[in-house]
């Protein structure tokens, strides 16, 4: 990762972080552009949210180096730091108006009174909450609540933006708009921002790149379509997308014996009626209708196999040809080839 | 009335309910309003006669009698300098003591909360009593020092666990995004944490303040018979004036509860402790 210090908007280097005895955050790098999304996806309990404070400076690291926008704050407190946070569940002050919470942090760093007026305006439009501005955040929805919370952000202007599972309070219709919405903002104003999500959809649709977390540490970072296409561990290649998986080798187009782990996408898996170079008998066991696709259960050679398809679907016992584009082969959890 | 009727919703019987809850109100009306009317007319009249309907006559001549009493004057003097400051030195004392326990897990925290509810789940007369006898060998009897301590004792329970459940009640988060946005520690604490616990160090202060201008045990034990505040004093004036200058002393003493309850009830009841704790 050896890029110029000025285009570099954040760099995590070894971390580690104890608490309550217990090791959270192990050896951890990371390094994220100016201007970059970059998502810590992992499942609960991995240790994104203790990553992101470690960020923000609500917590001192055990070991290590965090570099924001070039200079080192590792233990600085998180008033002395050039980010700002989005709150999981918002954290808007109850006892101000929507104005005053946007305008608080303009009010810490003394501005004047209509500079700050100016700013606060035009945070709110971004987030179009003008006509709010004199509500307290218990009148306003939960989606308003959370467009606050970001313009509070953003109306500091910080070198580097953080946000917590920011849609995970909101309704599954509504957080793809926002998530958008967040996309469309932060590629507008080339914010460099890391955002910690727990949803594979929510991380493969907004980021540029995503830093894949399991206990504690970082399996891969890449852009969404290499984590999916060519996922460097067993665990990536589970916990992104779906994934057929066997104890075997792969070779001739079908899984054989053997002592690897295979992992096939269901994307990667065709059923045709007719014959083809490469391709193997099976018959249909199972038609789950998914939506726009549908989940069809192979058997080919006693290998229970899944594919996605979307077109010329096969009723359930039909007899045909299996053909895999595509397979992942693991050796002690790494990628070693892909056949 | 009307929407306990709704509520019900009863048809048949709905005059029975309607002549029953009215008559239960009353009832209670007069049980708990009744004695202080009763005061209340008793501090303006000349006397009442058994078998009368009617007070003998209208008069203000208890007032008079009490404006021209000195040692009546200085108790109510006593009680009204000595009340707020003992309601500032218990603040000044448990209010930090109120947010360490809240936030701090520190060496004999639990003990030190049990301690403050045993000593006054004790009978206090007996704790007094106790205090007394160490007043003596430090001459702290029959002083104002002394009166102001034993009463800061009365209202540190008061002091300690309001604001310290209010202070708990703050979302840490708050303090979070404020500290993010470039708050220091201290305007945190200033802005958010104190702000938000507002209501309830307020209650603290009204009930801090109503329990050391109502302290009679203790004040009496210590202060007499140099300190006299009006409750104190009250046994005095049973004994030896005439029973309408207690009931205008009973008026007097009821003045400040009156007025720090209807001040602070909006708080209380519909402002910002009951929007603060919306939010999750
Ligand atoms: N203050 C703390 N003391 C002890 N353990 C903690 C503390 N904060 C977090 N943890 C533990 O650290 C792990 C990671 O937590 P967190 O970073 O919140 O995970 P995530 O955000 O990925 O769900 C969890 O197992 C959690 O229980
Ligand atoms: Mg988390």
């Amino acid at each position: 990762m050896a890029t110029s210090a000025d285009s570099v908007g954040l760099e995590l280097i070894g971390l580690n972080k104890i608490l309550g005895g217990r090791t959270i955050i192990e050896n951890l790098d990371l390094s994220v552009k100016k201007g970059e999304m970059v998502s810590l996806l992992g499942p609960s309990g991995c240790g994104k949210t203790t990553t992101l404070r470690m960020i923000a400076g609500f917590l001192i690291p055990d070991a290590g180096k965090v570099i924001l926008a070039g200079t080192d704050v590792t233990t600085l407190g998180p008033d002395k730091r050039p980010s700002a946070m989005v709150f999981q569940n918002y954290a808007l002050w109850p006892h101000m108006s929507v104005f005053k919470n946007v305008a608080y942090p303009l009010k810490i760093r003394k501005l004047a009174k209509d500079e700050i007026e100016r700013r606060v305006h035009d945070a709110l439009s971004l987030v179009n909450l003008m006509h709010h501005k004199d509500s307290r955040p218990s009148q306003i929805s939960g989606g308003e609540q959370q467009r606050v919370a970001l313009a509070r952000a953003l109306v500091q202007e910080p070198d580097i933006l953080l946000l917590d599972e920011p849609l995970s309070n909101l309704d599954a219709k509504l957080r793809v708009k926002v998530r958008e919405d967040i996309r469309d903002l932060q590629r507008r104003l080339g914010i460099t921002t890391v955002i910690v999500t727990h949803d594979q959809d929510e991380a493969l649709s907004i980021s540029d790149r995503i830093a894949v977390m399991n206990d504690g540490r970082i399996e891969q970072f890449s852009t969404p379509q290499a984590l999916y296409d060519q996922p460097a561990t067993e665990y990536v290649a589970n916990f992104i997308g779906s994934l057929n998986r066997f104890e075997g080798s792969f070779e001739d187009g079908r899984v054989q014996s053997g002592d690897n782990i295979v992992g096939i996408r269901p994307e990667d898996v065709y059923f045709s009626s007719h014959q083809q170079p490469g391709s193997h008998p099976a018959t249909v066991e199972l038609v789950v209708p998914r939506g726009h696709f549908f989940e069809v259960y192979l058997n080919s050679n006693d290998h229970k196999i899944r594919s996605f398809m979307s077109s010329e679907i096969p009723q359930v016992g039909a007899t045909g040809f299996v053909r895999i584009s595509k397979a992942l082969i693991y050796k002690d959890g790494k990628l070693v080839k892909v056949a | 009335m009307s929407r306990t009727n709704t509520k019900l919703n009863l048809q048949a019987n709905s005059w029975v309910v309607r002549i029953f809850l009215s008559l239960f109100i009353v009832i209670m009306a007069i049980f708990i309003l009744g004695p202080l009317f009763w005061l209340a007319i008793r501090a303006f009249v000349t006397g009442w006669t058994f078998p009368n309907l009617l007070p003998d006559g209208l008069t203000l001549r208890w007032w008079k009698v009490i404006a021209g009493d000195d040692s009546l004057l200085q108790a109510i003097k006593n009680s009204l300098l000595i009340s707020p400051i003992v309601v500032a030195i218990s603040a000044a004392i448990c209010l930090p003591a109120a947010y360490s326990f809240s936030r701090y897990e520190f060496f004999g925290r639990k003990t030190f909360i049990i301690g403050i509810f045993a000593a006054n789940a004790f009978p206090k007369i007996g704790l007094y009593a106790s205090i007394a006898t160490l007043f003596y060998a430090m001459n702290l009897m029959g002083t104002v020092l002394g009166v102001i301590i034993i009463q800061v004792l009365g209202t540190v329970i008061f002091m300690t666990w309001i604001p310290a459940a209010a202070f708990g009640a703050v979302p840490r988060n708050l303090e979070d995004a404020a500290r993010d946005a470039g708050a220091s520690k201290f305007r945190v604490f200033r802005d958010i944490t104190l702000r938000l616990a507002m209501p309830g160090i307020l209650v603290a202060l009204v009930m801090s303040f109503l329990a050391a201008f109502d302290e009679a045990q203790g004040t009496y034990l210590v202060g007499v018979p140099t300190i006299y505040t009006m409750p104190t004093k009250m046994y005095a004036l049973v004994l030896n004036y005439p029973v309408q200058i207690s009931a205008v002393f009973s008026l007097l003493l009821a003045i400040p509860s009156v007025i720090l309850i209807s001040l602070a009830r909006k708080q209380i009841i519909g402002g910002q402790l009951a929007e603060g704790f919306q939010i999750k």
